[in-house]
């Protein structure tokens, strides 16, 4: 046996780490075309320069470029499919020989997202080079401080992330079809998270009220960030951190009551 | 004391009573209705360290259930259990380390990896140390012939290669109970007696505890002294192999060959005729009028050949499901 908890909770970790890396790998070209699937800010980045809106929130066309580019890399490291990787097992019944391991089988769906990150790694670089080439000038290399920062936020973005799907698949455990749900809470992210258009350029009001939801601090706090905008740091890491405070002992709560109902189906 | 004890166990499920037709569907939409489904009822039995017993009953008589119970998965809705010294559904950590579950129609392996990658996982989560998983896996994977097929992708693998390679994964750990849902079904009969060998092997050398459900009698027959026959989720036999065959059938089966066919009436004072097709003859006499019925035909039939056996297990059990006689 393992001599501490440390050392046991590492290797776990290791192992865990490289086996989903070695899967991911074998899954190369779909990751490729995930990378691909995720342009969504270079899309947007394109719509807007044309456009000359930007102007109107006192962004220039160079910081518009950079925002869509820097939300394009953060989406790339925050992207979670806990949601459809957990139906799929449970209606399955994989999910039953995880749970007969003293493992939390979140673990293991954690471990399998850092591992398809760092198989994304490489394609978010070949785009990014890409979009160098096309649009030179456009490409900058942010503080030592903001990049390190932006690391930060983003890892804490991902984590938020993991932690709202993974509440919303614990309704996997009451209604066998979560993804729906997950469905729901997509379109207030896709439009608050400044992943269409920077919260600058917001009414006001809207502003305000996407505020009030932790969608503002997942692309538009760390791409602002990373690409050298307008950005209260003491008030983003403190609502990523409240958030995360907030969730997750909720998923925690909920996921002992869900394994308390769980009818191993199809097991 | 027992490592495994079932006291009252009972579970009811409940579903979704869903009507046929758009009619069905529209009420079912609006108005979700659901009815209890009981699954086990008020099963009981302890088994000792070391044992191997065979649960028996066909289709949806409650077999997985109880493993399910029995293995923490699910929680009862009555009933005490307890395995291994602890309380299955609150799957402490140390609980979870002395117990395995093998499903025969799921796997724990990750399909599009070597069997390795997901044994270095288990290792890694169980907390043996990599010379130890190394030595338990070379020792398991002589026992199953298994070589260059943990090196394979899961899914490039036979069935029986890959069921193999489940065994291996689930007894990594050493664990005291392992229990077996269905571990030979679709195996080819070679494959079959392989992982029968393996079991009784591995509880011989190990002294693990061995539950388990088969469809296959040759299973039950090769490895279970005891067996737990449970039907419609009440316990209906537990104990010997041979007491239930005793107990379901006082008779033995009499073949004939005949040098002149007859026909069934003929046969009607000697025993049940079970089939009568020209030469063939089969017949079910009980026991204790057997000697003198076999006379009988030999002195009122031209014989050519007489065998007398015991009745299949399975066709025994099978035909009292079907007769209803284990309400």
């Amino acid at each position: 046996m393992s001599r501490s908890p440390l050392v046991h909770g590492l290797r776990v970790a290791r192992a865990l780490f490289t086996s989903q890396y070695a899967l991911m790998l074998e899954y190369r070209a779909e990751i490729a075309l995930w990378a691909l699937s995720g342009v969504l800010p270079l899309i947007m980045l394109g719509v807007w320069s044309g456009s000359g809106a930007g102007a109107d929130a006192g962004l220039t066309p160079l910081q518009l470029a950079r925002y869509f580019l820097a939300a394009f890399v953060v989406r790339q490291f925050t992207i979670v499919w806990v949601i459809q990787a957990f139906e799929e097992d449970n209606l399955q019944g994989r999910l039953s020989p995880y749970l007969l391991q003293p493992l939390p089988p979140l673990w293991r769906y954690l471990a399998a997202h850092l591992a398809e990150q760092v198989t994304r790694l490489p394609f978010v670089v070949v785009i990014l080079a890409l979009v160098a080439l096309v649009l030179p000038g456009t490409l900058w290399w942010p503080s030592p401080l903001s990049f390190l920062l932006a690391v930060v936020a983003t890892h804490l973005v991902f984590l938020l992330r993991f932690l709202i799907q993974s509440l919303i698949t614990m309704a996997c455990f009451w209604s066998e079809r979560a993804a729906a749900l997950e469905r729901l809470q997509m379109i207030p992210y896709l439009f608050l998270s400044g992943l269409v258009a920077p919260l600058e350029t917001f009414p006001e009001g809207m502003r305000a009220l996407a505020f009030a939801t932790p969608f503002p601090w997942m692309i538009w706090f760390p791409a602002g960030l990373l690409g050298g905008g307008q950005v209260d740091v003491a008030a983003g890491f403190g609502a990523l951190l409240a958030w995360i405070a907030l969730l997750l002992p909720l998923t925690l709560l909920l996921w002992k009551a869900g394994i308390r109902r769980y009818s191993a189906m199809g097991a | 004391m027992p490592i495994i004890r079932a006291e009252g166990l009972t579970k009811t499920y409940r579903v979704a009573d869903k009507q046929p037709g758009l009619r069905g569907t529209l009420r079912h939409f609006f108005a979700r209705r659901s009815r209890e489904v009981p699954a086990v009822k008020d099963v009981s039995f302890s088994i000792e360290a070391g044992e191997i017993v065979g649960f028996l009953g066909p289709n949806g008589a409650g077999k997985t259930t109880t493993l399910k119970m029995l293995s923490g998965l699910i929680h009862p809705t009555a009933g005490r259990v307890e395995v291994a010294g602890h309380v299955p559904y609150r799957r402490q950590g140390s609980f979870l380390r002395s117990i395995s579950l093998v499903m025969g129609q799921k796997q724990q392996l990750i399909w599009d990896l070597p069997p390795l990658d997901s044994l270095r996982v288990n290792a890694a989560v169980y907390g043996l140390d990599d010379a130890r998983a190394k030595r338990r896996i070379t020792e398991l994977a002589e026992m199953l012939e298994l070589g260059d097929e943990l090196s394979r992708p899961v899914r490039k693998l036979s069935l029986g290669e890959r069921m193999k390679a489940e065994l291996l994964a689930a007894l990594l750990h050493r664990p005291s109970v392992l229990f077996l849902d269905e571990p030979t079904l679709g195996l080819d009969v070679n494959a079959q007696a392989r992982v029968r060998d393996f079991l009784a092997d591995i509880n011989r050398r190990t002294g693990t505890t061995v539950l388990l459900t088969s469809h296959y009698m040759g299973d039950i027959t090769a490895l279970c002294p005891r067996v737990l026959l449970i039907h419609q989720g009440h316990l209906f036999h537990d104990g010997p192999l041979d007491e239930l065959t005793e107990r379901l059938a006082p008779c033995r089966e009499v073949r004939l060959e005949l040098k002149d066919p007859a026909p069934a009436e003929a046969f009607a004072g000697y025993g049940a005729v079970e089939s009568c097709q020209g030469h063939q003859v089969r017949l079910l006499i009980p026991r204790d009028r057997l000697t003198g019925a076999v006379a009988r035909l030999l002195a009122d039939f031209a014989v050519v050949d007489l065998e007398v056996s015991e009745p299949p297990v399975e066709e025994l059990i099978g035909r009292l499901f079907r007769q209803g006689v284990v309400a």
